[in-house]
């Protein structure tokens, strides 16, 4: 079964403690409803779905209000056992804010019910009604080769799913959601049940394809079944052994994915779709970093797998552009340097004005999809948040939890289908409005400036559980070293480019001070991160030759640290005073503080904009991030834990 | 895997499914269970699949009388 359907892998898993924390909602503070919809954010399993529904039925009938969620009542009519799908339905529907009420009459009483004025589901006047029915379900019978008696099957299906629709409308004026049919596997004749009048594969096609039309034309809801199970695939869905046993329409597996479709359905009727597309760049949109890789080392041509990857969450955003939905920018770089791909690469499908607006600067990124949401005047309710890197979504899922922000596999191939598979634009009618809507908010790739840092930046770093490893360069760390001075140009102070002998020779040299650094966090190892370089210049002082960083890990105070363990080696080596330099490049404008945040005095400033700084090395104490510290090679190993 | 390791996990399986704290013992049947219906026995039975990796027939399933019985048939598949 492909794990990305069957497991929901768009969103972020479970974590520990689950059902402790649906224990504990009862004494809880904040509202509700917000906790209820925090815990069915994450990729429930079916005995999880099952609980979380169950505490919110006790809780709907006790005192506390459920706001924000939306209520929402849904008569379900099927010919299957859908007692195990209704409190999935429940939970999954808390996913999008929706505190679903699920009306389920007895089993195999389609018709009854919905033609009857007083029957459970017309007296209990429900928002909508789903009929949940599949192939077994409707009067097919096999004409084989016979064109018109299969017309008449199929019109008569049609027929008697307009009455039951009828029925409902009459009768109680909910709105009817009808599901397309998932074909059988077992062929009769092999690839001619598809083109052959009259077989059970040929019957159902056609039956999809007339509910599809009717639908269109009445109002009605469709919710493509067919087209689901075709995605996981026929034999996935079907399940003999649970039809027989317990008449399941489809395998047990699928029922968090199925919920999680009929949910977005609902939530959709309800005007709860999301509207606004908010990208990443580097490693998102393209590949590679547009600032360290330049306009010609970015991957996202055509023939290269990588750039297609990239061009096909453009491809996509294109798309959905084109059907209304708005596209922003989210971007840790120099606001030009973002720009100049899409101004310049011939290859770039996105160009600036498809962009409503462009965030590129060096604030997190809550902060700068708080000032999206602000600049649109739209609720974060309406954001997806699309980036490669753990971290960020990390942090816009806590500090904003109503942005959607899906998980993305490793391999960017699968960016474009993982994003899609989240059904964040599900959408159940389209007018000739949402061609416009796109451009209405548009105003060519405008900047907003930055409110005031989004809260709780710090308690999320904390959370990180990092760890920073220091080491002075050696054998093993040289290649990725020499790799990372040549390819760093933004967060790079001299950006003196190194051979590899010419960093085997700092190495060895005895008055030559090197520095690796490494950093862990919850996602994982993130590699080697920075390198520094510390040569002798006067008696006692250590002027920094080099020193960079990946921008990766900006914003985590990795530089603050490099600067305490500098520090303290210093005073190991008897020195007195650190002399630091800035020299400009086009590309690293963003360490053009490095050495003022850092505490360094400014000590000359030349005409190229090249500057001079220096810190007494007695009595300098820089800030301290939470993170762990490693410090070994350097003749002894040591470990402390900042907090 | 030995019996032991399989009471374990399956304890851990039933307070999943049923919700409940529940000590799982070879003549524990459905009659001694609240909530244990012919639903949550299939419930039960798909969680047990997964949680071993392993499918039971549809007659299997049939003759399950108590979880003595159905830790039989976990240890000669598992």
């Amino acid at each position: 079964m492909n794990s990305l359907y069957s497991e929901l892998q768009w969103l972020p898993r479970a974590q520990e403690g689950f059902s402790e924390k649906l224990k504990g909602i009862d004494s809880a503070t904040e509202p509700l409803g917000n906790l209820l919809q925090a815990l069915a954010l994450p990729a429930l399993d079916i005995n999880q779905l099952t609980k979380l529904a169950k505490a919110l039925n006790r809780l709907r009938s006790g005192p506390k209000s459920l706001s924000p969620l939306v209520p929402f009542k849904l008569a379900i009519l099927s010919n299957s056992t859908v007692e195990m799908i209704v409190p999935a339905l429940v939970a999954s529907a808390l996913r999008y804010g929706i505190a679903l009420e699920v009306i389920q009459p007895s089993y195999d009483q389609v018709a009854q019910e919905a033609l009857t004025p007083d029957s459970k589901v017309n007296i209990s006047k429900p928002d909508a009604v789903l009929f949940a029915l599949d192939y077994r379900a409707l009067p097919l019978k096999l004409s084989l080769g016979d064109p018109d008696a299969a017309s008449g099957t199929v019109q008569g299906t049609i027929g008697y799913l307009q009455a039951l629709s009828n029925g409902i409308k009459t009768n109680s004026n909910a709105l009817c959601i009808f599901q397309s049919f998932a074909p059988p596997v077992e062929a009769l004749f092999g690839s001619l049940d598809r083109t052959l009048p009259g077989t059970l594969r040929n019957l159902v096609e056609n039956i999809n394809r007339e509910l599809g039309d009717y639908v269109l034309a009445s109002g009605d809801v469709l919710l493509d079944i067919a087209g689901l199970a075709e995605t996981v695939g026929l034999a996935d869905w079907h399940n003999p052994q649970l039809w027989n046993m317990a008449k399941f329409a489809f395998s047990d597996e699928l029922i968090p994915l199925y919920a999680d479709h009929v949910a977005r359905t609902i939530a959709s009727i309800r005007g709860k779709s999301r509207k606004v597309l908010i990208l990443d760049l580097d490693n998102t949109v393209w590949g590679g970093v547009i600032g360290d890789d330049g306009l010609e080392g970015i991957k996202v041509a055509q023939g290269d797998a990588q750039g297609e990857a990239h061009l096909a969450v453009q491809r996509m955003a294109l798309d959905l552009r084109q059907r209304g939905i708005v596209l922003a920018v989210s971007s840790k770089n120099t606001d030009e340097v973002a720009r100049q791909p899409f101004e310049k690469h011939p290859e770039m499908l996105l160009k600036l004005d498809h962009i409503a607006v462009f965030q590129a600067n060096w604030n997190d990124k809550a902060t700068n999809i708080q000032a999206i949401a602000n600049e649109l005047s739209l609720g974060l309710d309406s954001m997806v948040f699309l980036d490669d890197n753990p971290v960020e979504r990390g942090l816009v899922r806590q500090l904003l939890p109503q942005v959607a922000v899906p998980e993305l596999p490793e391999d960017p191939a699968f960016y474009a289908r993982t994003l899609a598979a989240g059904g964040y634009f599900e959408a159940v009618a389209f007018a000739a409005e949402d061609l416009k809507r796109a451009g209405f908010y548009q105003d060519n790739a405008r900047r907003v400036t930055l409110q005031k840092q989004a809260g709780g930046v710090d308690a999320y770093l904390a959370s990180l559980d990092m760890a920073i490893q220091f080491q002075p360069f050696d054998v093993t760390g040289r290649a990725r070293i020499v790799q990372l001075i040549n390819k760093s140009n933004q967060y790079n102070l001299t950006t003196r480019r190194y051979t590899d002998p010419e960093a085997a020779q700092a190495e060895v040299d005895p008055e030559v001070f090197t520095l690796q650094v490494r950093l862990t966090d919850v996602f994982g190892d993130n590699g080697m991160i920075s390198v520094v370089i510390c040569r002798p210049g006067e008696p006692e002082v250590w002027e920094i030759d080099t020193w960079l960083m990946s921008c990766r890990v900006l914003g985590r105070k990795v530089e603050h640290m490099v600067l305490r363990e500098i520090l303290e080696h210093a005073r190991a080596a008897g020195i007195k005073k650190l002399l630091g330099v800035y020299k400009p490049t086009d590309r690293n404008k963003l360490v053009i503080d490095h050495y003022a945040k850092l505490g360094f005095t400014k000590t000359a400033e030349e005409e190229s904009g090249l500057t001079r700084w220096e810190l007494i090395v007695e009595g300098a104490t820089p800030d301290v991030a939470p993170m762990r510290v490693v410090s070994s090679g350097f003749g002894t190993v040591k470990e402390t834990t900042l907090v | 895997m030995d019996e032991q390791q399989i009471y374990a996990r399956l304890t851990e399986i039933f307070s999943d499914v049923f919700d409940d704290d529940i000590q799982v013992n070879p003549e524990l049947s459905a009659k001694d269970v609240d909530g244990w219906d012919s639903l949550s026995h299939i419930r039960l039975i798909l969680t047990i699949e997964r949680a071993f990796k392993i499918k039971f027939s549809t007659s299997e399933i049939g003759k399950l009388e108590n979880v003595g019985q159905l830790v039989a048939l976990i240890k000669a598949r598992a």
